[in-house]
């Protein structure tokens, strides 16, 4: 996902003068043509992504767009002041796209860790916020939103879905349709959901715009009152969102995601799933406990 | 422990620091190496600790702000007894004690950082309070060139020179590499020396793959620093020092060598022979 986002973040700063890209110190490499093709507004800063927002506001002032490329828990927990008044606050465009997702660098420990991503983002409202699952819904979905006047933060992640799912900007999209409840599929869940349902009587919503939160298809969707929602940061971080939705409706709902609490483990990614129920089995458990019962 | 000692001891430091990054895959080797001397300077001579108390209330503290270059730190608590040779080998591993950046369980570290320029803040805290209360002890802490990017290194270079705190000593990694750059070609820095000096702080600066350098620079700071500055030591170091090919070199931040080139790194560092 990384290469497509240098891909449509190259793309568009070589063909809008009116645009700008600023790095942390990381994605040198893979930036480095547009760093010397375009050297007067393609910047490495340094490290210190809090004043670097606040410059890019600044920049936003003055009609140029700013890409902003960091480690997840550097942009939006260090720099979280700046993001709220510097872009919220003023309502300025801008474009924050990090990786790391919740805990990609797994080994790193917890300091470089970001489960509370969409927690964070959802306390700043007007920043909307996009997690594609696939490389192909990145293009997507940046391409419909970079110059959308809005702040915008893009969660990337190592570990994408394996197919391509129909997505748009602020749309849930129907995977498929059941009689049992519904199970929404966040960002890169999606895979592991769909193995986990198999041929289960459900329907699965899949959600790559977090905020705005597309209630309304969860609202034409919603059978037998019953909600699992998957999701690869805190569990229960949407909840709010999908209450809002269906507020004056009674529904049982069930969360599976990251676990509330400091990880202090090192280890992979994938060991970490497995430790928080995270993979296919596990969500399947969840799955038949929660529909059959 | 004399100079040739502490030499050959940072030898087997690195080595093992590299073997155990070499085994799991991953690291900073090369930020762990531009200031591996220091760190043998303090915990072989400079630092007043009790190796078979290391929670000794009146020990001197380390804050490791760039904390990346932790993995540096685990050699040197094995060799002092406080964590085994199996940590070291589980090193990254699930259920390990040891990984990419410290925390706070493993003996020995007084403060786990990762996010860049948060240590120091700590740091001054620490000296502050122990200044408050009347303890002789010293805080000890090693800061990264990149680092010094981060508004917060400033905000506590200013509150530790306004606050005096002479019991503060800072290490100034000036290996002049950040992740992926020349330090100097992304946002010059320099002069370091004048920067730091105009924040209220007693400044030296100094080869930092120098013990001796390293050892008398921090004597020298406390018998001629009379008006109780806090001390920075800037220390002139080579990232990646001790194996060649890793020397000076962007893009080998957080990289590990393997197969033949982790032979040949470890080969440099007196593996072959010692082992």
């Amino acid at each position: 996902m990384r290469k497509q986002m240098i891909d449509s973040v190259s793309k568009v700063i070589a063909e809008n003068e009116n645009t700008s890209l600023f790095l942390v110190d990381i994605g040198v490499w893979g930036f480095r043509d547009v760093l010397k093709n375009y050297s007067e507004r393609a910047i490495n800063c340094g490290i210190f992504e809090d004043g670097m927002i606040s410059i890019a506001a600044g920049m936003s002032l003055s009609g140029i767009t700013p890409f902003i490329y960091g480690i997840s828990p550097f942009i939006l927990g260090r720099a979280y002041d700046q993001l709220k008044l510097d872009f919220c606050y003023q309502k300025l465009a801008g474009n924050f796209i990090t990786t790391g997702a919740a805990y990609d660098f797994s080994k790193l420990g917890y300091s470089h860790y970001c489960p509370e991503d969409i927690e964070l983002a959802r306390t700043m409202p007007g920043l909307e916020f996009i997690a594609a699952g696939t490389p192909k819904e990145f293009e997507i979905l940046f391409n419909s939103t970079w110059n959308d006047g809005n702040p915008t933060y893009y969660r990337l992640s190592n570990y994408c879905n394996k197919f391509d799912a129909k997505v748009a900007f602020g749309k849930a999209a129907v995977i498929k349709k059941g009689s049992k409840g519904v199970v929404i599929a966040v960002s890169t869940m999606l895979d592991s959901v769909i193995e986990a349902c198999g041929d289960e009587d459900v329907t699965i919503l899949y959600y790559t715009t977090l905020v705005p939160f597309d209630g309304i298809t969860l609202r034409e969707n919603l059978v037998n009152e019953k909600i699992l929602l998957c999701e690869p940061h805190f569990e229960g971080a949407l909840l709010p969102a999908i209450i809002d939705s269906v507020k004056d409706c009674a529904v049982k709902i069930k969360c599976v995601g990251v676990p509330r609490k400091i990880n202090r483990n090192y280890g992979t990614k994938i060991e970490k799933d497995i430790c928080f129920g995270l993979i296919d089995k596990d969500i399947r458990l969840e799955i038949r406990k929660f529909f059959n019962n | 422990m004399n100079l040739d000692e502490m030499n050959e001891k940072c030898r087997q430091l690195k080595l093992k620091t590299l073997q155990m990054c070499v085994k799991a895959g991953y690291g900073h080797v090369t930020s762990a190496f531009s200031c591996s001397e220091i760190l043998v300077a303090l915990y072989y001579n400079l630092m007043n600790i009790d190796k078979n108390n290391p929670s000794w209330e009146e020990r001197d503290r380390f804050v490791m702000s760039k904390n990346h270059a932790s993995i540096m730190l685990y050699p040197v608590f094995e060799d002092l007894g406080w964590i085994n040779q199996n940590d070291l080998n589980d090193f990254g591993q699930d259920d390990s004690l040891l990984g990419g950046h410290s925390k706070m369980s493993i003996v020995g570290v007084d403060f786990a950082g990762g996010s860049l320029g948060i240590g120091l803040g700590v740091a001054c805290g620490m000296a502050y309070g122990n200044k408050a209360d009347g303890k002789s002890l010293k805080t000890y802490c090693i800061i990264g060139d990149g680092e010094c990017y981060e508004g917060s290194i400033w905000e506590s270079a200013m509150f530790a020179g306004h606050n005096k705190l002479s019991n503060l000593v800072v290490f100034l990694d000036r290996n002049r590499l950040c992740m992926t750059a020349v330090n100097e070609n992304i946002l010059s820095q320099e002069s370091l020396f004048d920067k730091w000096r105009a924040f209220g702080w007693y400044v030296d600066r100094i080869d930092g793959h120098d013990i001796a350098k390293i050892i008398s620079a921090v004597k020298k700071s406390f018998s001629e620093n009379v008006e109780g500055k806090p001390v920075c030591i800037i220390c002139d170091t080579i990232k990646g020092h001790g194996v060649d090919f890793m020397e000076d070199q962007v893009f080998m931040h957080g990289w590990v060598p393997k197969g033949e080139k982790a032979e040949i790194a470890l080969k440099q560092l007196g593996g072959a022979e010692n082992e």
